[in-house]
């Protein structure tokens, strides 16, 4: 017979718990990433050519004869069943791949998502160039938004119904509201061209010093942040308000508990479950490429990246962008769960 | 007196906020301190040079949406990449850097003079310059030159430039290119000799008057063939001219600084002023006009004119710093003849009479930022243009002819009308917008019109692909054309000779199948005297109206923005719609 548990148990899970948990949740990303990667390839390459469409074209530019177009064919091996197709790309990620039409050979090494003909260079050079912007962007700005939003919510909550409180969500409305574009123009406007504040660089690299990075930045974290705290805010206000009004709050403060340790240590932990949920979805998002940020600010990040491969056609460069936004949102998830247990002990692994 | 509820004040306070950011971001994007108002005047570098200047040094800086096609010179075929190129690529022969109509000039570039013509107009032959190298000193030859060449015989591997040159010099394609090329010296090409070092001679199978004009391209820039790198030489090109790459990350950023092995007196052409070209590539286009305007960027590189927001501050603010060019591009409406009733001359006819061309014309922006309403099909840079006007579009300032409109159907046998199906890109600024007021235009004549919008990307495999076409039953197909170099040859073959008529990537979209017209070719590439040709292709013209094959309706304009700092800034004939950009220079040192 099992035994019941009693007072002073802490049912956490145990470290082989935990790995096997995390096993079979890498399991299930590996899974959805090839799934939306399937699909990516069905859409972009498969798509046209039942259509009737050869997109061999694309890859060959003006006045393409029927020579290079069947050249082009089978260095891409773009008459190969669709799971082949598919096959040679998983298979070159670990392994690398050679592109060959004779002896026209393209290398494209390891790890090769890809390789862009419009560029011609290896889809992975692309993204590790475009990584570290939106990585810095997406990193700067949740901080930002997530330290705002949240302080905001909670002090309106605690404040409810005062002028701090109706400021406080009428400014949380505007951000929601007023779409990237609008704000970055007009941060633009301010404070790059009235005021002179901030200089934006003209480009963005590993090689340009800290200083540069955080001056091109800010603005972009700002107004990112300014769309997202808003949310936060309001999100933090109306999660705070319900457990507020929970049982054990009201235990906590008459078993004589201090207001910032009630807020800090039951209401708030409580209250950033929910929250977390969120946030993990929209860094996932944010690091699959902020596109209308990056465009804004021109930040040659993964969303700059996906708009100009979108419209130049730029079929390789498509699918790796498609393929780091899966990645980041299915890892970005896992760690959010992985994170509830450590937030919230009701919450058990297993 | 009424009492003002603190709810009302925070509204009221919030509105204030609003509006004196909405004001202060549109007062933005440059004053008269820093950003224009002082230029050398509006059109100031139309067929004259704004701001002549000899003086060196400074950066040039030069912003674009699109990036290069190709830095490769043989793969390129936007017209800014061509002109861009000259920065890093000589040829034997290139346009004179001259304002306007004498831009069009050929000139010796590499070559000490242009081509020395055999009786039967078929034997091209040049000699190199003393001094010309490359940018680690080595000298550059007539070999160089050969090999560069043979590079646009490796089709599967220097794709998306010009095939001109191929199809003149070995048009049955017996030569395989460099890299198949099992002769020791990978200079296989039986078209091209090259005696010695200095010399190097063109064999035509067949006359073509245009030859040098397709030697003028970036395609016929020598490469070394020690620093071909084949497909990825667009990453680093070898500069034979006065500045070479210091960096390139493909849409993004271009960096050149000087040559300095580069000599002066070995080129008559370019004045070199800049110590650096910068070229920075953004996808905001409202941005990069306020920068254009604030002075951070001197060029735009792309050359396709100014956003609406832009046009409108730079013109009402800055009219000194603007010019409204002609960009050599004809807007179009073909008329696919396989598509039924556009079989019938009358069908088609009446699509002339029923169009209001000076609608078209306010729907793309009116006169400045649209251009002027076109009459014939050749652009007016173009020898053979002509006043032309079968259709009274001009003496009528293109409004349209309702009762000649209907009298053509009835002719047609579809005196109530009929049905078509027109194509327009969705990712061309206002051309969805343009189809769509001739559709509302054309239903008054009763010709009903659907519009399909199709990605610009696809227009080789889709509106370029006639068994497509017919499967999705289009009839009509809007779109752009400017010629390739500034004869009938580079602008309307393409476009009507039967010969062009290909299953993709085909120009004759109308599908004009017209012995007639293809023999008119002929005899116009046959002439090596251009006024001769000129005659010819204003004969092919007419034709083309009279049958009313294709309908054009735009000569195409530009606002384009003329920063501060640049001197010796003026538009050439040859590079329509933009600067010669080699010739820029800058006033200061930054």
């Amino acid at each position: 017979m099992a035994r019941a548990p009693h007072k002073g148990d802490r049912a956490t899970a145990g470290p082989r718990t935990v790995l096997a948990y995390l096993i079979r949740r890498l399991i299930a990303v590996i899974i959805m990433v090839l799934v939306v990667l399937l699909a990516t390839f069905t859409v972009f390459y498969m798509l046209p050519k039942w259509a009737g469409q050869d997109i061999a074209v694309l890859f060959a530019g003006k006045q393409a004869g029927a020579e290079q177009l069947e050249g082009i064919r089978t260095k891409l091996g773009l008459d190969d069943p669709l799971i082949i197709q598919f096959w040679d790309f998983i298979k070159g990620i670990p392994m690398g791949r050679d592109y060959a039409n004779g002896s026209d050979v393209t290398h494209c090494p390891a790890p090769c998502f890809g390789y862009s003909f419009r560029t011609e260079a290896p889809v992975w050079e692309t993204l590790k160039d475009a990584l570290p912007v939106t990585g810095a962007l997406a990193a700067g700005a949740c901080v930002l938004w997530l330290g705002a939003g949240v302080l905001t919510g909670v002090v309106s909550a605690l404040k409810r119904g005062t002028v701090w409180d109706r400021a406080a969500m009428t400014t949380a409305l505007g951000g929601v509201s007023l779409p990237v574009f609008f704000t970055g123009m007009i941060a633009m406007g301010i404070f790059v061209h009235n005021l002179g504040w901030v200089e934006i660089a003209d480009s963005l690299s590993t090689d340009d010093s800290v200083d540069v990075w955080i001056q091109t930045l800010i603005l972009p974290w700002i107004v990112l942040a300014f769309l997202n705290a808003a949310m936060y805010a309001r999100l933090t206000r109306a999660t705070m308000l319900e457990v507020l009004g929970e049982d054990y709050i009201r235990t906590a403060r008459a078993k004589g508990l201090g207001e910032p340790a009630v807020i800090r240590r039951h209401a708030l932990r409580s209250a950033m479950t929910p929250i977390l949920t969120v946030f993990g979805l929209d860094l996932g998002v944010l690091m699959g490429g902020a596109v209308l940020t990056e465009s804004t600010f021109n930040l040659p990040g993964l969303g700059l990246e996906a708009v100009r491969a979108i419209s130049s056609k730029d079929l390789p460069v498509i699918l790796g962008v498609t393929l780091c936004a899966a990645l980041a949102i299915a890892v970005a998830n896992l760690v959010v769960d992985l994170l509830y247990a450590v937030i919230d002990p009701r919450v058990r692994l297993g | 007196m009424p009492r003002v509820s603190p709810k009302r004040r925070l509204t009221a306070g919030a509105a204030l906020v609003v509006a004196a950011l909405v004001t202060t971001t549109a007062c933005g994007g440059g004053d008269d301190d820093n950003g224009g108002g002082k230029g050398a005047g509006y059109n100031a570098a139309l067929n004259k040079v704004a701001n002549p200047s000899k003086k060196a040094g400074g950066t040039l800086r030069m912003v674009g949406k699109q990036d290069l096609d190709s830095a490769d010179p043989q793969r390129a075929y936007y017209g800014m990449s061509w002109d861009f190129m000259r920065f890093y690529t000589r040829q034997l022969v290139s346009y004179d850097t001259k304002p306007g109509k004498a831009g069009t000039k050929l000139v010796p570039d590499l070559a000490e003079s242009t081509a020395k013509i055999s009786k039967d107009g078929k034997t091209y032959t040049y000699k190199l310059r003393d001094g010309v190298t490359w940018e680690d000193g080595s000298p550059l030859t007539s070999k160089d030159v050969k090999y560069g060449i043979e590079r646009l015989w490796a089709t599967d591997t220097i794709t998306g430039g010009p095939g001109y040159i191929r199809q003149t010099l070995d048009p049955k394609g017996e030569y395989k290119g460099p890299y198949k090329d099992t002769s020791k010296d990978k200079l296989g090409l039986k078209a091209i000799e090259t005696p010695d070092d200095k010399t190097i001679v063109f064999k035509l199978p067949k006359r073509n008057g245009d030859f040098e004009q397709f030697l003028a391209m970036p395609a016929g820039s020598p490469v070394k063939a020690a620093k071909d790198t084949k497909a990825k030489y667009t990453s680093r090109p070898f500069s034979s001219g006065p500045y070479k790459f210091q960096s390139y990350k493909p849409g993004k950023k271009i960096v050149l600084v000087r040559n300095d092995k580069w000599k002066k007196d070995s080129d008559p052409i370019r004045p070199a002023l800049p110590d650096k070209v910068d070229v920075t590539i953004s996808a905001n286009l409202e941005e990069n006009d306020k920068r254009l305007m604030s002075g951070d960027y001197d060029v735009d590189l792309n050359g396709t004119g100014m956003t609406q927001s832009g046009r409108v501050t730079a013109v009402q603010k800055h009219k000194a710093n603007v010019d409204n060019m002609h960009t050599s591009f004809v807007r179009y409406v073909a008329l696919i003849h396989t598509a039924k009733p556009f079989d019938n001359v009358h069908c088609r006819k009446a699509v002339f009479y029923g169009t209001d061309f000076a609608g078209l014309q306010q729907t793309r922006g009116g006169k400045l930022a649209a251009g002027d309403i076109a009459n014939s099909t050749l652009p007016k840079a173009v020898p053979g243009s002509s006043d032309y006007d079968p259709y009274g579009v001009l003496e009528r300032k293109g409004k349209p002819d309702i009762a000649k409109a209907k009298d053509e159907l009835k002719q047609c046998g579809k005196p109530g009308g009929f049905s078509a199906k027109l194509t327009a890109r969705n990712n061309n600024p206002g051309e969805v917008d343009t189809a769509e007021a001739l559709q509302a235009q054309l239903k008054k004549v009763g010709i009903n019109v659907s519009v399909e919008q199709l990605d610009g990307a696809d227009s080789a495999s889709i509106t370029g692909s006639p068994s497509v076409v017919k499967k999705r039953g289009y009839s009509m197909q809007m779109s752009g054309w400017g010629p390739d170099f500034p004869t009938g040859q580079g602008y309307a073959q393409p476009l009507f000779d039967s010969r062009f008529l290909v299953e993709n990537g085909n120009y004759n979209e109308s599908q004009i199948k017209d012995k007639k017209i293809d023999a008119m070719f002929d005899d116009a590439i046959a002439q090596t005297d251009l006024n001769k040709a000129a005659e010819i292709y204003k004969k092919i013209d007419k034709r083309i109206l009279d049958q009313a094959d294709w309908m054009p309706f735009l000569y195409e304009k530009n606002i384009t923005w003329r920063g501060e700092r640049l001197t010796n800034a003026y538009m050439s004939d040859a590079y329509n719609g933009r600067y010669d950009y080699v010739s820029l220079g800058v006033n200061d040192k930054k």
